[in-house]
């Protein structure tokens, strides 16, 4: 049973907070996020790597919160779509998928809404296949995924003219 | 009343979005009640097998487990069910249980529940539940099934097949003979499974003082689901309460009864403590409703102008080893011999079909419901006919979809067509997507080794059941659904509906109705949905019935609602109720032009300042309206589709380009969020068409039941989706409105299957048989 119950004394930086907590050796980010810490921003929806939905920022890139241990996060940076939100760092593109009703169920939306961001963040090119083939990590089962990259599509123009 | 639409037609942004664009979407594993308590079900590693002894005692010697419980435990606790209609001919169908106390009927089904502090030990100790099992033969092959010697899933039933029926309209054989041509095709469709984001889940949290069970209950039709609950658990349904928490989607998939849900209530009644139980993704493969699965031989008989003459199908349908409750199994079948020829004027028809047990996840409505299939055979077999005649695909088309001038119509299967706007619809669509363009392109492209497909196929939606469906066959199904606004003392306007919303709008599309009718700010309006102890009793959300029911229910609320602020208006500045109307929030005289009272004056009238009021003045500012849709089966709606893409003929890979769509689903509340319905559907309909099948061995063992090895279309899968609408409002209601959230699957899948063929045309290759991978492509070609 020791691999069970084995724990460890974690230090992660969640959302600016500085959080130190004994938790078991086995427990995944997501659970970490949502169940020890109670932010529920943060959804499950295959534990297995596939579907994106657990997507969370880990030191500035978007990792899958499911496939990562808590552990793995000590001394790290993490941050969820409750920080993003709250710092209004995404609030562009928000704005967007909010116009473009690219969340039906929302249930996929807050990882979308990181992964993408990643991709805006990042310095290259945009097109729609570069947005379809980068939020190709991420599932959505209701949208049909043409309005999040309207969406998406949308900011990128809208950071262009702004350089 | 003329009412001055403002808002009705707008494409407004859903209120209740930003919520979730926020991460503030509150999801049933979002909730936490205080003493939960965790269950994780052991489920039979067997398609079928006998219990023969369980042993939980290493498990319960973990510690933080409270309790092990398995069927025979929840016989005192939960009644067996057995799902049957009694309007559509003979069912046979046999009692289910929440879990089985004796046999388990496929790989999945629940048998033990492991009940402790946490998830993680509940996970734990089912994995020490030692199971002995005598197994039992599997009944898996459909045509197998059938025979006499096959073995039976139910051997009291003396047969596996649970349902047949049999349409015969016209004069079929005769007019098959006299046709010029006839095609013959089979089409499969494989099985599916809805694969919501979120899986299912529930709390259930049974208070023994009060003998009151209440449910966070991830499900679409919490009325519905009580009255079963409370039945099963041997409760009223007044000392039972379904809370719905948000639901990370839908389509069919959270509506019917499941034992693992089930035993979830009686566990809490069992424990006297709440109890949690979320699937997991593994689960959710073995034990979510499965659909589709269909095996149809089907011919079509044309004259050499293209003109159809007459249709047969005969159609092998699977669906585990038990109806599905409440529902049943049957109205996948029933709608693919139903919806089949609706699309065209023939006047000859047969339909057979033949619905079988399997040791297999049992099937359901998950949606589109049949209509799917139905499509796929009807297009695929016109496409056919259209090559057997040397007729380009639109124009056979065109000359056999209804006249124009021919509305209403009842189509070769009975089905009542009231009004369809086809015609314009496809001509909308070969506008919009250029026909004659890409079909040039498309030779110029195959002179280039580039092979091109296009698919053109005409939809007609099913929409807005009435209760001939299910409620007439006996089934606790509630077709109709009400509406109830409350005028508060602020002057707002707070709205409760049967109706829930798993995304589709339905919150907005009420709120743009009461905003029209009472010309209000959409901010003053307030809806919730979902809590049957505070929302009217309803339907809730399947069968694209939102709009078109919940929406008139919501119409004639606010209508109401409307007359009853104007009287008082009247009552207090006594001036005429005639010359008084809304506008902005306010209540205006339309002779004097001023404002006579704002609605909080009306709202504070009616709740603090009755002394304004003459003795017997007594208005009504909570308003409740219902409606059911009683005039036709379905309330038609149609849809255009088509699809271009390229096909790899080395590969055997299809890459779409583009898909255009041209939907009337009658009266347009919010056209936006009617084209996301679109392409949502249309999304899933090309997972159906490209990847999702559930795999099976002989035995009953899914073999591909996670997301990695069943494909799931993601964003780099599919194509831009571009959507156009006319309305041809629908006379069964006020509002006009049908549905729209079935169209987009419904269609895609014969317009893939279409484009694919008229890509392999010059090969005289074709394929029929779904999902249309790149190993069926190639071995078409003849190249594996
Ligand atoms: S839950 Fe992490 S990828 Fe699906
Ligand atoms: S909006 Fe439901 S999964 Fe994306």
């Amino acid at each position: 049973m020791s691999e069970l119950t084995q724990t460890v004394d974690v230090c992660i930086t969640l959302n600016g907070h500085s959080i130190k907590a004994t938790i078991p050796a086995r427990e995944n980010l997501a659970d970490f996020i949502r169940h020890r810490i109670g932010l529920m921003g943060t959804n499950v929806g295959c534990e297995q790597g596939i579907c994106g939905a657990c997507t969370i920022r880990l030191n500035g890139d978007s990792v899958r919160s499911c496939l990562t241990l808590a552990a793995q996060a000590n001394g790290h940076t993490v941050e969820t779509i409750e920080g993003l939100t709250d710092s209004g760092e995404i609030s562009q593109l928000q704005e967007a998928f909010h116009r473009n009703n690219a969340a039906q169920c929302g249930y996929c939306t807050p990882a979308m809404l990181i992964t993408a961001t990643e991709l805006l963040n990042s310095k290259t090119e945009i097109s729609r296949d570069k947005i379809r083939e980068y939020l190709s990590g991420n599932l959505c089962r209701c949208t049909g995924y043409h309005a999040i990259i309207d969406a998406v599509e949308e900011v990128a123009e809208a950071q262009n003219n702004g350089r | 009343m003329a009412v001055n639409r403002k808002v009705i037609g707008q494409s407004l942004p859903r209120p209740n979005v930003m919520s979730f664009i926020k991460g503030h979407g509150k999801y049933l594993d979002d909730i936490i009640v205080p003493g939960m308590l965790h269950v994780c079900y052991v489920r039979s590693p067997y398609a079928h097998a006998k219990i023969i002894e369980i042993n939980a005692d290493d498990a319960l010697a973990i510690e933080g487990v409270v309790k092990i419980v398995n069927g025979k435990d929840l016989l005192e606790y939960c009644k067996p069910w057995t799902a049957g209609l009694t309007n559509l001919g003979e069912m046979r169908s046999a009692p289910q249980h929440a879990m089985p106390p004796e046999i388990a009927r496929w790989q999945g089904e629940a048998v033990v529940a492991v009940i402790a502090e946490t998830k993680a030990i509940a996970e734990d100790a089912a994995e020490l539940v030692e199971i002995d099992w005598e197994e039992l033969n599997p009944v898996t092959d459909l045509q197998k099934a059938t025979e006499n010697d096959s073995a039976l899933i139910h051997p009291e039933l003396e047969s596996n097949v649970a349902w047949s029926i049999d349409i015969d309209a016209g004069e079929v054989d005769s007019a098959l003979e006299n046709s010029d041509i006839v095609v013959e095709k089979v089409f499969e469709v494989g099985r599916q499974t809805g694969v919501t984001l979120e899986p299912r889940g529930m709390i259930a949290d049974y208070d023994r003082g009060k003998s009151y069970l209440t449910l966070h209950h991830a499900t679409q039709v919490p009325h519905i689901q009580r009255y079963i609950i409370a039945r099963q658990l041997g409760l009223s349904e007044s000392s039972v309460r379904i809370i719905c928490p948000e639901l990370g989607g839908g389509f069919g998939l959270k509506l019917h009864v499941y034992g693992d849900e089930l035993t979830t209530c009686a566990l809490s009644m069992m424990l006297g403590r709440p109890v949690k139980f979320v699937a997991d993704r593994l689960e959710s493969f073995l034990s979510d409703i499965h659909a589709r699965g269909h095996r149809i031989s089907a011919k079509v008989g044309v004259n050499k102008d293209g003109q159809i003459q007459a249709m047969t199908l005969d159609n092998l349908a699977g669906c585990g080893p038990y109806l599905i409750h409440p529902r049943t199994s049957v109205i996948e079948p029933l709608l693919v011999a139903i919806c089949t020829p609706l699309a065209y004027n023939l006047q000859h028809y047969r339909a057979k079909a033949t619905l079988v047990y399997q040791n297999k996840v049992p099937t359901g409505q998950y949606r589109g419901v049949g209509m799917p299939i139905a499509s796929l055979v009807a297009e695929g077999l016109v496409d056919a006919a259209a090559l057997a005649c040397g007729i380009d695909k639109v124009e056979i088309r065109k000359r056999n979809l209804h006249a124009v001038d021919a509305y209403p119509v009842t189509a070769v299967s009975g089905e009542f067509l009231e009004g369809l706007s086809q015609v314009a619809s496809l001509e909308k669509l070969t506008s919009m997507m250029d026909y004659k363009g890409l079909r040039a392109e498309q030779k110029t492209m195959r002179d280039k080794g580039i092979h091109r497909g296009i698919g053109v196929v005409t939809v007609v939606e099913g929409t807005a059941p009435s209760p001939a469906l299910y409620a007439a066959g006996g089934a606790p199904i509630s077709s109709r659904d009400a509406c109830t606004l409350r005028l508060e003392a602020d002057g707002e306007i707070s709205c409760t509906t049967g109706l829930t919303d798993q995304g589709q709008g339905g919150v907005a599309i009420v709120t743009q109705i009461i905003a029209d009718t009472l010309d209000l700010s959409m901010d003053a309006i307030r809806v919730s949905m979902g809590d049957t102890a505070t929302t009217p009793f309803g339907g809730g959300t399947w069968a694209s019935r939102g709009t078109a029911i919940a929406g008139e229910a919501t119409l004639r609320a606010a209508k109401a609602m409307r007359a009853s602020i104007l009287e008082v208006t009247s009552m207090i500045s006594e001036q005429p109720v005639d010359i008084l109307d809304l506008v902005n929030g306010e209540i205006v005289n339309l002779e004097t032009g001023e404002t006579q009272m704002s609605m909080q004056d009306v709202g504070q009238a009616i709740h603090f300042k009755t002394h304004q009021f003459p003795e017997d003045f007594e208005p009504e500012m909570i308003i409740t309206r219902h409606y059911s849709q009683r005039e036709q089966l379905m309330v038609y709606a149609n849809c255009a589709l088509g699809v271009s893409l390229d096909l790899d003929i080395n590969t055997g890979l299809v890459t779409l380009k583009k898909i255009w769509a041209v939907d009337d689903c009658g009266r347009i509340i919010n056209a936006k969020l009617v084209t996301e319905q679109l392409r949502g559907g249309i999304v899933q309909g090309i997972g159906s068409a490209l990847f999702e099948e559930c795999l099976y061995d002989e035995d009953g063992q899914l073999l591909n039941g996670n997301l990695i090895e069943y494909l799931v279309p993601m964003a780099g899968d599919v194509c831009d989706i571009e959507c156009a609408h006319i309305e041809t409002p629908t006379k069964a209601s006020e509002l006009g409105a049908k549905g729209c959230g079935e169209a987009g699957i419904i269609g895609v899948c014969g317009a893939i299957m279409n484009a694919i063929n008229d890509a392999l045309e010059p090969f005289n290759a074709s394929v029929t048989s779904q999902p249309f991978t790149p190993a069926k492509i190639l071995r078409a070609l003849g190249k594996v």
